[in-house]
């Protein structure tokens, strides 16, 4: 017993010696830009991430209209700063949906009686597999879908307040 | 002529840390004893060589040297000279070659001023130290070299990444790196034990002193990178569980339970194996985390550039170092008899305990960070954040508090557990009173970790002081004070960090000029923006009059700074800060309508993080004054006395 600890070290650390070694042989793909661009989107379903908003499933995002799909967390502070800006193109009718990452249904209703709710509905991707499959690497992101259901543009950052007649133009060109 | 007489100091640096590792090696396994003479005065001798060419680096910098590459890659002729010398680590190579400074003066230091450890123990100490530093001498001549001329010489640098350009660039790296590459003499010391086979009380009375001050170290440099992220990044935010930080943070815990494992087998002689195990564990976390860092495996706010030849040569070190100590360790340790029994209640349980707990968090935090590494071998790609090590670390770290409350108050060797709880009756009455308030005031406002992370606080705060209680304070030795100091600091930090997740009010406003906004109890008037101009920067900057209750008002200027030489923008946070709290204010962009984003954060009680974390090494400082005052007290006698 004692001998097997003695060498536990040397063997945990061999395991993470592979770890490293296997993680630097790869190729670098850490810098994710979606080649989704021009591509339909992955299907997924996801549950309801907030109380008073319905889960989100890929096949409702290709309803004939473009609309924006916004990845946040209540947990990441450039999203609260993006917020009014997702708030001023909802007033201007555009349609967002969006998909929390890593996150909790008390924290998002939370999240979203202090910033406001610009949402039609709202999937909880609890382990970021959604995001990936998106093609997106953080919080916040998003992507102009068109009608078809199909990415148009990919914003990676939060959105400021001088990008929002660029999203407006985007989504009007997606029509 | 600078450039090249740095780069020959390095290679002498090298020459002599090759010279110094055969000595030993000689000396020791073939028996030479006269080589070994010389070892101290060649250890002495490779630090300051080392010095050398690190403040030879400087004045390339300070001069604005463009015909060395990393000078034109890092710096620019218009800066201000702060920064032009503290930007001499702003970089991959720098930064390198101030590690191997920091490994060659603390050999250096070892070499002259350690007095109580054996000879053949000091000898293998310092060939380890030299071991170390070749792998990394190595590094830098082959595979980073700072002194790398270009020709023809650039007509001016591309600048500093203007987030760096700020004096927390001046002290936060230096100190960071000085506990962090101070931890490799623990590591040597572990080396260098388990060559002579004499893990004993002795031996960890020596390593103490080096813990210690490694240790302080390395707090204070965590303490104001922290503080420098939080009023720099413009976030509002103190912590991010960024894998850089928490490359930092894993040396740290380490290095914490190391410090409490040397002393049970400094006072007790328990727990031999498990002291050299964490020495060793210490360092290693260093050197994994400067891979972490420097290889581009992980992606981390800190980028430095990435180069894959490099990350393979650090993989290469890591592997021969914390491999090679590994195995001497498996190899070795089953020499190293076990040391003094103890009592299952007992301080030593306790600050095993402690170093369990540690050593879990450790554990998580590091499995957190590796985490996406992982599932990527594996072909899934996720990414792990600050919620996971929130909520795994945070629970764990609270009951660690706990028990750093009830352990300086229960005995060594055995203790009574009904004694014990006596003792901790004042904490836990002042833990229910606490939980009580709370509850009343802020039931269901306050999430479940900030809660308890008050109430632990609170409880701990009084507990730590606890040991001083009915004691002859003037009598009570320095050491005594240092640590509850330090255990003051734990809970004074613990609390800022609950108060700002529980209590801090955020306002996100789009403001007029001639506007105010209202946050919290604080009313702020948007005054004017103006454009002002800096050394190497512009800046529109805005004028705001904070006025709390009847106070006078106070100016605040928040700035969107703009850089020429690295064409960005960096927020500038206004902060004012009051006993209770910090007034945060950024200033963000301006809207098509002319409305300005504020946004604006009332943060009470947020300083005490930082005000912890500096108890926490004062705490160290008193304990490490103490110890050594002690020792050169008991030397005075003795000659007196002879």
């Amino acid at each position: 017993m004692r001998k097997l600890l003695i060498w536990l070290p040397l063997g945990l650390f061999l395991g993470f010696f592979a770890l490293f070694a296997s993680g630097l042989l790869k190729p670098d793909d850490r810098v994710i830009t979606s080649k989704l661009v021009g591509k339909t989107l992955p299907a997924f379903s996801l549950p309801a991430a907030a109380s008073d908003r319905p889960g989100l499933v890929s096949t409702e995002l290709a309803t004939g209209k473009p609309r924006l799909l916004n990845i946040f967390a209540s947990w990441c502070l450039p999203c609260a700063a993006e917020a009014p800006q997702l708030l001023a193109l909802a007033q201007e009718g555009v349609e967002i949906d969006a998909i929390a990452i890593r996150d909790a249904r008390p924290d998002v209703d939370r999240f979203l009686a202090r910033y406001g709710n610009p949402y039609s509905r709202i999937g909880l991707d609890a382990r970021s597999g959604v995001q990936i499959a998106l093609g997106s690497s953080g919080v916040p992101e998003s992507f102009v879908i068109d009608g078809k259901g199909r990415i148009v543009y990919q914003h990676v950052g939060d959105i400021r307040a001088d990008d929002v007649p660029m999203i407006l133009q985007r989504l009007k060109d997606a029509r | 002529m600078i450039a090249e007489a740095g780069l020959i100091a390095l290679w002498l640096a090298f020459a002599l840390a090759l010279l110094q590792l055969t000595l030993v090696g000689f000396g020791l396994a073939g028996g030479k004893q006269e080589l070994l003479g010389s070892v101290r005065p060649i250890a002495v001798a490779q630090g300051g060589l080392i010095v050398i060419a690190f403040a030879l680096l400087i004045a390339l910098f300070l001069r604005s040297d463009m015909s060395v590459l990393l000078v034109v890659n890092n710096s620019h002729s218009m800066k201000p000279w702060l920064y032009k010398f503290a930007g001499t680590w702003g970089n991959h190579e720098g930064s390198m070659l101030l590690w191997v400074t920091v490994m060659g003066v603390a050999g250096a230091a070892v070499a002259l001023f350690e007095r109580a450890l054996r000879r053949d123990t000091h000898m293998a100490t310092l060939g380890g130290q030299a071991a170390i530093s070749l792998g990394f001498y190595a590094f830098l001549l082959f595979a980073s070299n700072p002194f790398a001329r270009i020709d023809p010489p650039a007509a001016d640098g591309q600048g500093l990444n203007p987030l760096l350009q700020d004096p927390g660039l001046a002290f936060h790296p230096p100190t960071l790196y000085l506990g962090y590459v101070g931890l490799s003499v623990a590591f040597s010391f572990a080396i260098g034990a388990l060559l002579t086979r004499r893990v004993d009380a002795a031996f960890a009375r020596a390593m103490r002193p080096w813990v210690l001050g490694a240790w302080i170290l390395l707090t204070l440099g965590i303490t104001a990178g922290s503080y420098w992220a939080y009023y720099e990044l413009g976030w509002g935010g103190w912590w991010f569980w960024d894998p850089v930080e928490n490359a930092s943070l894993m040396p740290w815990l380490a290095a914490t339970a190391l410090l409490h494992s040397v002393t049970v087998l400094a006072t007790r002689d328990a727990l031999r194996a498990w002291t050299v195990m964490l020495a060793v564990i210490a360092f290693s976390m260093s050197m994994v985390g400067t891979f972490l860092v420097r290889s581009g495996i992980l992606t981390s706010v800190h980028a430095f550039a990435v180069d894959p030849e490099r990350g393979t040569f650090i993989l290469v070190l890591l592997g021969f170092y914390i491999g090679g100590a590994l195995a001497l360790f498996g190899w070795r340790v089953g020499a190293v008899r076990e040391g003094a029994p103890f009592e299952l209640v007992s301080r030593e349980t306790m600050l095993v305990v402690n170093n369990l707990l540690l050593t879990v968090i450790l554990g998580l935090v590091l499995i957190g960070t590796l985490y996406p590494l992982m599932t990527e071998a594996f072909g899934h790609k996720v990414s792990v954040g600050a919620p996971y090590f929130d909520r795994i670390a945070g629970p764990i770290a609270l009951i660690l508090m706990l028990v750093m409350a009830a352990g300086p108050l229960t005995r060594w060797r055995r203790d009574r557990l009904s004694v014990v709880a006596r003792r901790l009756l004042v904490p836990a009455v002042i833990a229910i009173f606490a939980v009580a308030l709370l509850a009343w005031v802020a039931w269901g406002r306050i999430g479940v970790l900030p809660f308890f992370g008050l109430v632990v606080a609170l409880a701990v705060g009084a507990g730590s002081i606890a040991p001083l209680w009915k004691r002859n304070l003037r009598r009570t030795p320095l050491f005594t004070y240092g640590m509850v100091i330090a255990h003051l600091g734990c809970a004074v930090s613990l609390a800022g960090m609950a108060c700002d997740s529980a209590f801090t009010v955020e306002k996100l406003a789009a403001v007029r000029v001639g506007d105010s906004v209202q946050a919290g109890d604080w009313t702020l008037q948007f005054n004017r923006i103006s454009p002002i101009a800096g050394d190497n920067w512009t800046a529109l900057q805005a004028d705001l009059e904070a006025v709390r209750g009847g106070g006078a008002p106070v100016m605040l200027h928040p700035q969107s700074r703009f850089f020429a030489s690295a064409a960005t923008t960096t927020t500038e946070a206004a902060l004012l800060t009051r006993w209770n709290g910090q007034l945060y204010v950024v200033l963000g962009q301006e809207a098509e309508d002319g409305r300005w984003q504020l946004r604006i954060w009332w943060k009470p009680f947020v300083t005490l993080i930082w005000l912890g974390g500096i108890l926490i090494a004062l705490g160290g400082a008193l304990a490490l004054i103490g110890r050594e005052r002690r020792g050169w007290q008991l030397k005075w006698r003795e000659r007196a006395a002879a």
